[in-house]
């Protein structure tokens, strides 16, 4: 007779002091963990804790005394932010001090738009008073003046302006597209087609010579700054107001428009968007993406900011609180976890990203944990009671009622558009896809 | 086996090191003898022989006598190679047996916790083959990529149903699909890697050649084995409250039992620490531990009773009266009560609220058990029919007729494949629950089993009456092999209780004499998940488990047969989704757009060139479904033929 028993050694599995950790021996073996709805009743968990630690509102930045029209990243520090206000007054703030630390007036009018240099010691402003300026990121020493670095009188407004990426290059934008050297106070080349007032214009950041900027009759051009004529354009049903360019995908960009809606387009093929992004309820003012290239933030007049995904129709979250206005601009901070919307009620506010993350260092097990929970809402996603739990946002009860009524006006139209079709000869009435429906023409 | 041996000694000498009384000498050259370990149990004061010496050991004129059982690492050759040619052993197989031995005679020291450094054995040095030439430059890895892993060890952690066909997707949702595939695929190989780290090796017992290992006594395993694992062998002797039923705690390591009489005690068998004895003064019919030992569930005569581990009573159920038989569902927290009454009660112990309670409608219910692997319960009845209950629906998932008489004992094996049933037309069957509910083996018993029971590894024990038959599967594996019984045990009493000791080789046997503890080598599982059930847990690790296991407490609702289902995609309702999209848009949006000619330069794209390509491409799309409609056709045509392939009949001309 041959025979084993199975003999533990206690010393092998309890710990030998009490100041020792526990000893847990793991087997992965499926048999020793069985029932799949425990995952499931996990991911549950999961959601519902993600949506009761959801507490996006960090901090607000109050200090300018009308509303804030634009802001700009540093490219450089984290910290520091600068925005532009409709007084003339362009404010620079620490964010982890959330305080103002320079206060300069530098148009008389609107701010319309700002931008830092690339090597971030300098930043420039465009405003209602037909100016350029230049400014140190430095405050003035003890005893000087604030004044401009440089100043360039032009003979229109200004709506916006740019900087090139890796250049000493800046365009700016108004009644036409100027490419400016900063040495010089003529522009290097000024591109028009049509005769609009263009109403922002933006730098791509990975083929740098490409700029794109839209225009109040409905168009959004595209130039190429080697070139003395504009590429193309694409003409929508309604204006844009701005763009962003995906900081990932070069030729990837997306319009905010006057219709409710966002429009992400591969600049390679214009008479479709990629992706017809609607949630919002009124006209979008601003977008800006984050830096992964796989998200983007939308500022819109109806007193709220989404996070849309690149790559869906409708967006994952939607920030408001009862005192923010209309919303102007917006930007993802560079390290894609901040969000900064500035508002019509002269504050800026500070978001997280993701609504629900935890803020600081977090512990090995910590992280952990987070993965595995990610993995498993990820897993379950799909699952109705999950779906309605992670999806769920109070919204105040304005934008609630208009999307209740556009839902509305939205059916009737397509109950208008089925009973045409029941109606009418098969074959007769061609069916347009949602995405193709905004799109007006394509021009070379 | 030098290895295993070598492990398992090393496990054992924890409990050898104080206990027996010195026999050796320490010096490590006398340690090198062949058959240091009988030489112990029989008390010889001998001293190994030297070797190269040619004199044979003593201890063979005992081994003539009567044959000793031995240990599984002796080699079986050991002892007659060296009656048969006394010439010198070979020096490679001692050095292998050669294991570490403590001064015995020394006194008694404190266990020490690390292996001495000179005695853990070079093994390295005999299997590394010489591999080829190393050189200054750099040496070649003889062993070259990723080690490879068994294929049946993968199986067993993939989650993935491959066989399952998903109906086409879009070639985004399909791709993703391939990216998750290739990633559990990924994950495990690597799962089935990490199977190297476990530290145990499961039990067995072998028989000589042709030896029934059903011949071997309790007594003799017991003193084979080593003294931790005997003392796993005891009998309680406890006539006066009669029959008892047994519980282990999940974790094996606390038994409950209930005398019939009212007998109530719960004790932690391994060490034996009584934790409670009380008499409830009222016939107890089972007992149950809820999710952990320091709750306990106690069916008696009129009604449900939970005590604590102190044996103070704190809940009365006088919803679940006249209850039979209790099952504990611990993932769900759901204590399932069969009752005289005919009625299936599930009573959520968490918070204290009956669930469900169905009426099986086929009288009174005294044969019930759970199918551990999704949490359905069994039920047999007597009119033979084991019937399948979920808390969610109101009728019996399956009912399936098992046997001509009423169903005496039913027992699902842990991985939910098989199910034990026995009958009172004396016959013990084994089902296939995966979806077929066939029976696989059956057999005829002399008297039939009255309890059944399976273990973590697939042992199937019956109780018969005073007799305790285990069966085996093949190899360890699979259903076990009614043909000749692994084990018997005959008791003093008749068997009222059967259960295996989760995580020990221990069956515990409660019959009308006391209870019985049993040794069932390669019965449990050797590797115990320290997260999901440890027998080591101390009391902090116990209360934080118990909160986590609460918060993921899975509600009643899904329990059903498949409980995988709700992690695979639902194909039902995503095709019923797209027929109704459809519906509301009135045009299928993802169906394939009517072919259009490209407009072609250069004259070539005349409106009778256009028609033509078109026509053409019509064509062609028209001869795939003709094809394939023909392949549906030839394939139906096959299977009407098959079922009459076996044996020509004048009738088969009629068939169409």
């Amino acid at each position: 007779m041959k025979v084993k028993m199975l003999s533990r050694n206690p010393d092998n599995y309890v710990r030998e002091t009490k100041l020792d950790l526990q000893r847990v021996p793991r087997n992965y073996d499926p048999a020793l963990h069985p029932f799949e709805p425990r995952e499931y009743v996990r991911a549950l968990n999961a959601t519902k804790l993600e949506r009761v630690f959801a507490k996006p509102f960090l901090a607000s930045l109050d200090g300018h005394r009308d509303g804030v029209n634009c802001l700009a990243k540093h490219p450089k520090s984290l910290a520091t932010v600068l925005s532009g206000a409709c007084d003339g007054e362009v404010r620079i703030w620490n964010l982890t001090k959330r305080k103002c630390i320079r206060t300069i007036q530098a148009h008389e009018g609107f701010v319309r738009g700002i931008c830092t240099r690339f090597c971030g010691t300098s930043f420039f402003t465009v405003g209602d008073d037909k100016t350029v300026k230049q400014w140190k990121m430095d405050g003035p020493s003890y005893g000087e003046d604030e004044e401009p670095l440089h100043t360039i009188l032009g003979k229109t407004v200004y709506t916006g302006i740019d900087h090139h990426w890796k250049e000493a290059i800046f365009a700016t934008c108004g009644q036409q597209v100027d490419i400016w050297d900063e040495q010089r106070t003529n522009p290097i080349c000024s591109m028009t087609w049509g005769f609009d007032s263009i109403s922002s214009v933006k730098f791509n950041p990975i083929e740098t010579f490409l700029l794109g900027s839209c225009a109040s009759d409905r168009n959004i051009v595209l130039y190429d700054m080697r070139q003395a004529t504009p590429l193309k354009k694409v003409i929508l049903d309604m204006r844009t107001n701005t763009i962003g360019w995906n900081p990932m995908e070069a030729f990837i960009f997306t319009a905010a428009n006057e219709d409710y809606n966002l429009y992400t387009f591969d600049m390679r093929a214009l008479d479709t968007p990629i992706m017809v992004h609607m949630d919002h309820v009124s006209a979008v003012l601003d977008v800006d993406y984050s830096p992964t290239g796989k998200e983007f933030v939308s500022a819109s007049f109806d007193k709220s900011i989404r996070i849309f995904p690149v790559d869906k129709s409708r967006s994952r979250e939607v920030y408001h609180t009862k005192r923010m206005q209309h919303v102007i601009c917006v930007k993802w901070t560079s390290d894609s976890k901040y969000i900064m919307c500035g508002s019509d009620e002269m504050n800026i506010r500070l978001w997280k990203a993701n609504a629900s993350e935890k803020l600081g260092v977090l512990t090995s097990r910590e992280k952990a944990a987070t993965d595995y929970n990610q993995r498993l809402k990820e897993k379950f996603q799909h699952h109705p009671h999950i779906k309605r739990i992670s999806r769920h946002r109070h919204l105040p009860k304005s934008i609630y009622s208009q999307i209740q009524e556009q839902r509305i006006m939205k059916e009737a139209r397509r109950r208008k558009e089925l009973n045409r079709i029941k109606h009418s000869k098969p074959g007769s009435v061609r069916i347009v896809s949602e995405k193709k429906k905004h799109i007006v023409a394509v021009v070379k | 086996m030098a290895p295993r041996g070598l492990r398992t000694w090393g496990g054992a000498d924890w409990m050898r090191a104080g206990r027996l009384p010195g026999v050796f000498n320490p010096t490590v050259g006398q340690l090198r003898g062949v058959c240091t370990c009988v030489a112990v149990r029989v008390g010889l004061m001998e001293t190994a022989p030297k070797p190269g010496s040619d004199v044979p050991p003593k201890k063979d004129r005992l081994q003539a006598k009567r044959k000793k059982p031995r240990r599984y690492w002796e080699e079986e050759t050991a002892p007659t190679a060296a009656g048969a040619s006394p010439g010198p052993p070979r020096k490679q197989k001692k050095n292998r047996e050669a294991r570490p031995q403590k001064p015995k005679n020394a006194p008694i020291q404190k266990k020490s916790r690390f292996p001495k450094k000179p005695q853990v054995p070079k093994k390295s040095q005999e299997w590394r083959s010489p591999g080829p030439q190393r050189s200054l430059s750099g040496a070649q890895d003889p062993f070259a990529g990723p080690a490879p892993v068994p294929v049946e060890v993968v199986r067993k952690f993939r989650r993935i149903d491959k066989s399952k066909k998903l109906p086409r997707s879009k070639s985004k949702a399909q791709s993703r699909l391939d990216a998750a595939e290739a990633e559990e695929e990924e994950i495990s190989v690597k799962a089935a890697r990490s199977e190297l780290l476990l530290a145990e090796e499961p039990g067995f017992l072998e028989g000589e050649d042709g030896e029934d290992t059903a011949r071997i006594r309790q007594a003799d395993i017991a003193e084979a084995v080593d003294i931790a694992s005997a003392a796993k062998h005891f009998d309680l002797n406890l006539r006066q409250f009669g029959p008892y039923r047994l519980n282990y705690s999940r974790t094996g390591r606390h038994l409950a039992l209930g005398g019939r009489r009212g007998h109530v005690a719960a004790l932690d068998w391994v060490t034996k620490k009584l934790m409670c004895e009380i008499n409830v003064m009222e016939a107890v019919r089972d007992i149950r531990f809820l999710h952990s030992e320091a709750l306990l569930a106690v069916a008696q005569n009129r009604w449900l009773h939970i005590y604590d581990n102190q044996g103070i009573e704190l809940h009365c159920v006088r919803r679940c009266d006249r209850i039979t038989r209790l099952e504990f569902l611990p993932f769900h927290f759901l204590l399932a009560t069969a009752s005289e009454t005919g009625f299936l009660t599930y009573l959520d112990v968490s918070v204290g609220k009956i669930v469900a309670a169905l009426n099986a409608r086929a009288g009174r219910l005294d044969v019930m058990t759970q199918n551990p692997y999704n949490a359905i319960v069994h039920l047999g009845h007597s009119n033979g029919t084991v019937s399948l209950w979920s808390p969610a629906v109101k009728e019996p998932l399956a009912k399936i007729l098992c046997h001509r008489g009423g169903v005496r004992a039913v027992a699902v094996d842990p991985t939910g494949t098989h199910m034990a049933t026995s009958g009172l037309d004396h016959q013990l069957k084994i089902f296939d629950l995966r979806g077929t509910f066939q029976p696989l083996s059956a057999r005829t018993l002399p008297q039939g089993a009255g309890h059944l029971a399976f273990s973590q590894r697939g042992l199937l024990a019956a109780g018969l009456g005073d007799v305790v038959n285990v069966w085996a599967g093949p190899g360890g594996a699979g259903a076990p092999c009614l043909e000749r019984p692994y084990l018997t045990h005959r008791l003093t009493g008749h068997v009222h209780g059967l259960q295996f000791c989760p995580f020990e080789d221990v069956l515990g046997v409660g019959h009308s004499g006391g209870v019985t503890s049993m040794l069932a080598p390669g019965a449990a599982e050797p590797n115990f998940d320290g997260l999901e059930s440890n027998p080591y847990r101390s009391r902090k690790q116990r209360q934080e488990w118990e909160v986590k296991a609460l918060l993921e407490k899975v509600p009643a609702e899904l329990i059903c047969l498949d409980p995988r289902a709700l992690a695979e995609v639902d194909v039902v309702s995503l095709e019923q989704e797209k027929k109704e999209r459809i519906e509301r848009l009135g045009y299928d949006p993802e169906a394939k757009a009517p072919f259009q000619p490209k407009p072609k330069q250069k004259g070539r794209s005349s409106t009778a060139s256009l028609v033509k390509r078109k026509k053409k491409v019509m064509d062609e799309e028209h001869r795939d479904k003709v094809r394939q409609s023909l392949k549906q056709q030839q394939q139906q045509k096959q299977e009407k033929a098959k079922p009459t392939g076996a044996r020509p009949s004048a009738l088969d001309r009629f068939v169409r």
